[in-house]
């Protein structure tokens, strides 16, 4: 199968996870790795801070609850993708992308920006605003976004490295509720789509693939299933699969049987 | 700095109040005690609910569902906030108070010795609770406007918030600019307990002080929703009238609330007011079934909203209910100024059930296939 390439960086699997809601930081670990993940995202508010910049700064490892997360995702195939979850605007958006890069020495960054903290719905202005600073600032921006063409578009031209539109509501397990604009995000992109947020079956994140979406991003749907580490398999195959249509070609679904040519017949007469 | 391209649009002024007078306590009442099984069975079925639907649920013909009820709980609870409960703990400043308020220790007719803590007694605290694990603490006074005022609380911010990812308030009603200028220097959320909504058993349990006015408190939330605070918590001191009529008003407040600040978040706490001797005793008793019932129709009225639940209630109880809905643990709590750092123990708020250290209550969470979480915020994020 292709590599998929963002930024500097080239990927062989096109599942990228999430690290919240599992029920320890063990059962992540091995459903991360059972997963076969290289691109693992982080929230920076639920990162210990002052303890990852000690150890960057003194190479001491600070005792406490928070440095254990970190510690489980220190394996050489995760790549950390941190995200912005719990900013309300782009001031507070650039400030943390700051704190993530200097923390986790990043400068990758999963630009997420919800002023409702209910439904989590992306803020288009803030984000756009955001993502013109973070790529002027060296960052490698993956904007999570609604699944909206147009914005999608500006983000490319802004400099984002990838857009992450979404399925449906962040943690609803609703499936690609938006697959008539990803499909459009889809034809139009420049830069890789990351469908993220809504799936909930290892059926929706193959059906992202076959229709061309470069990767997905899972986390609910196996953070709470009831066996995290062989759904986190489940969704491996699944993706493999996914990207192996997509790449032998899928074929069209037909309405109707083309049976026979009525109005062009006579041309063959 | 991005320049925002559009200006934040300003809702109009609203007030919980129009809402609120639009239902007398008796109707609400009546509503839930005519609810019948058929109201019980529409209301589960239904995929998203209303407040009628969440008097059903409160309602004494749900009872036969409670096992339905905490299934469908524990599935909504694990899809928004997954396997996690979050862990913070009170830090009381100060005992003074200048309010009656006849359920509460810090009661300015109580013989008690008044306590507000300095600069370097806040530190002492601190230190103890940071070798506990917290990172979120709430911070907790009486109402003492002169002495622990808004001068007071800057100085506390300040001298807090290089040391935890969040913290929290339960004191005195104050002002919006007061809101704003606090969420400037680090603030998270504001608690303010209703205690009930039933203004006549308000002016009985609030005969003096600045608590006394009943609507103020209940325009509190408003302010603190303009003002920007990230997190507003609500809810009554179940106990001092009919729990059932107190949480329809709750949800009600919650309802509206989040209709019209939908940038905020927000909490429900439940604290039940326990017969003891000497103290006031409820009017109405709340089983813990009763309990688990409303726990778990709050939780299927608000799929987003935290539940929160406090050493108040018994080790047996708090260990049974972490899958049913609850999001919030606080552990190891005292409720006295300067109870961490000195061992004695006078002058509480309220007795605590569950005394096991914040460590032992951890340990519990993860033997419930469940993380404990100590942090959730940063204090980098303000708005």
């Amino acid at each position: 199968m292709e590599l998929l390439r963002i930024a500097e960086k080239t990927f062989e699997s096109r599942l990228f996870t999430g690290t919240g809601k599992f029920s320890s930081n063990s059962v992540m670990e091995a459903a991360l790795l059972a997963s076969g993940t290289e691109l693992v995202t982080v929230a920076l508010r639920r990162v210990d801070v002052d303890g990852a910049l000690l150890r960057k700064q003194t190479g001491a490892a600070k005792a406490g609850h928070q440095d254990e997360m970190l510690r489980h995702l220190r394996h050489p195939s995760f790549n950390l993708l941190p995200n912005t979850s719990g900013v309300r605007n782009a001031r507070e958006a650039i400030y943390a992308a700051q704190l993530a890069r200097e923390a986790l020495g990043t400068h990758w960054l999963k630009l997420e920006i919800h002023p409702d903290p209910r439904y989590l719905m992306p803020d288009a202005v803030e984000t756009l605003n955001a993502a013109r600073e973070l790529v002027r600032d060296d960052f490698v921006v993956l904007p999570y976004v609604h699944a909206d063409p147009v914005l999608c578009k500006q983000l490319e031209e802004v400099g984002c490295a990838a857009v992450m539109p979404l399925g449906s509501p962040i943690g609803s397990n609703r499936g690609l509720q938006s697959r008539a604009f990803l499909e459009i995000i889809i034809e139009q992109a420049g830069i890789p789509v990351i469908v993220d947020a809504g799936i909930g079956r290892p059926s929706d994140a193959a059906l992202a693939l076959e229709m061309g979406a470069d990767a997905v991003l899972v986390n609910t749907a196996i953070a709470v299933a009831h066996d995290p580490v062989r759904m986190a398999d489940a969704f491996r195959l699944a993706v493999m699969a996914g990207r192996l249509a997509y790449e032998s070609g899928v074929p069209a679904e037909r309405l109707h049987a083309e049976a026979s040519s009525p109005l062009t017949a006579f041309l063959d007469a | 700095m991005p320049t925002t391209a559009l200006p934040r649009t300003q809702p109009a002024i609203t007030s919980f109040e129009q809402t609120f007078n639009d239902w007398a306590w008796e109707d609400a009442t009546a509503l839930i005690h005519s609810r019948t099984a058929a109201d019980v069975e529409r209301a589960l079925q239904n995929p998203t609910r209303d407040l009628r639907d969440f008097a059903a649920l409160i309602s004494p013909a749900a009872a036969p569902y409670l096992e339905r009820m905490a299934a469908l709980a524990n599935q909504a609870t694990l899809r928004r906030f997954g396997r996690v409960i979050q862990l913070y703990a009170p830090l009381y400043l100060s005992n003074e108070c200048q309010n009656i308020c006849t359920y509460c220790g810090f009661s300015m007719d109580n013989a008690l010795e008044r306590k507000t803590l300095n600069p370097a007694e806040i530190l002492r605290e601190t230190e103890v609770l940071k070798a506990m694990g917290y990172e979120h603490v709430l911070l907790v006074t009486g109402e003492a406007n002169r002495s622990v005022g808004m001068p007071y609380f800057e100085q506390a911010f300040n001298l807090l918030r290089p040391h935890f990812s969040q913290l929290s308030l339960e004191v005195q009603p104050l002002e919006e600019q007061d809101y704003r200028r606090l969420t400037e220097l680090g603030l998270h959320s504001v608690l303010v307990y209703q205690e009930t909504y039933r203004q006549e058993t308000y002016k009985v349990h609030h005969p003096k002080g600045r608590k006394s006015s009943f609507a103020y408190r209940l325009d509190t939330p408003d302010r603190l929703g303009r003002a920007g605070v990230h997190k507003i918590g609500l809810g009554v001191l179940i106990g001092l009238e009919d729990w059932r009529s107190d949480s329809f008003f709750t949800a009600m407040h919650l309802r509206y609330l989040s209709r019209t600040y939908w940038r905020t978040k927000y909490s429900i706490s439940f604290p039940r007011l326990r017969p003891h001797a000497g103290g006031l005793q409820p009017t109405s008793i709340m089983s813990d079934r009763e309990l688990v019932q409303l726990i778990t129709a709050y939780r299927l009225l608000d799929p987003d909203v935290e539940l929160s639940l406090s050493t108040r209630e018994t080790e047996r109880f708090r260990d049974n209910v972490i899958p049913l809905g609850v999001t919030t643990f606080s552990a190891g709590s005292k409720t006295n100024p300067g109870g961490y750092a000195c061992a004695e123990e006078s002058l509480e708020q309220f007795e605590i059930s569950d005394e096991r250290s914040p460590a032992e209550v951890a340990a519990v969470i993860r033997k419930s296939g469940y993380q404990p979480v100590w942090k959730d915020w940063d204090r980098g994020y303000v708005g």
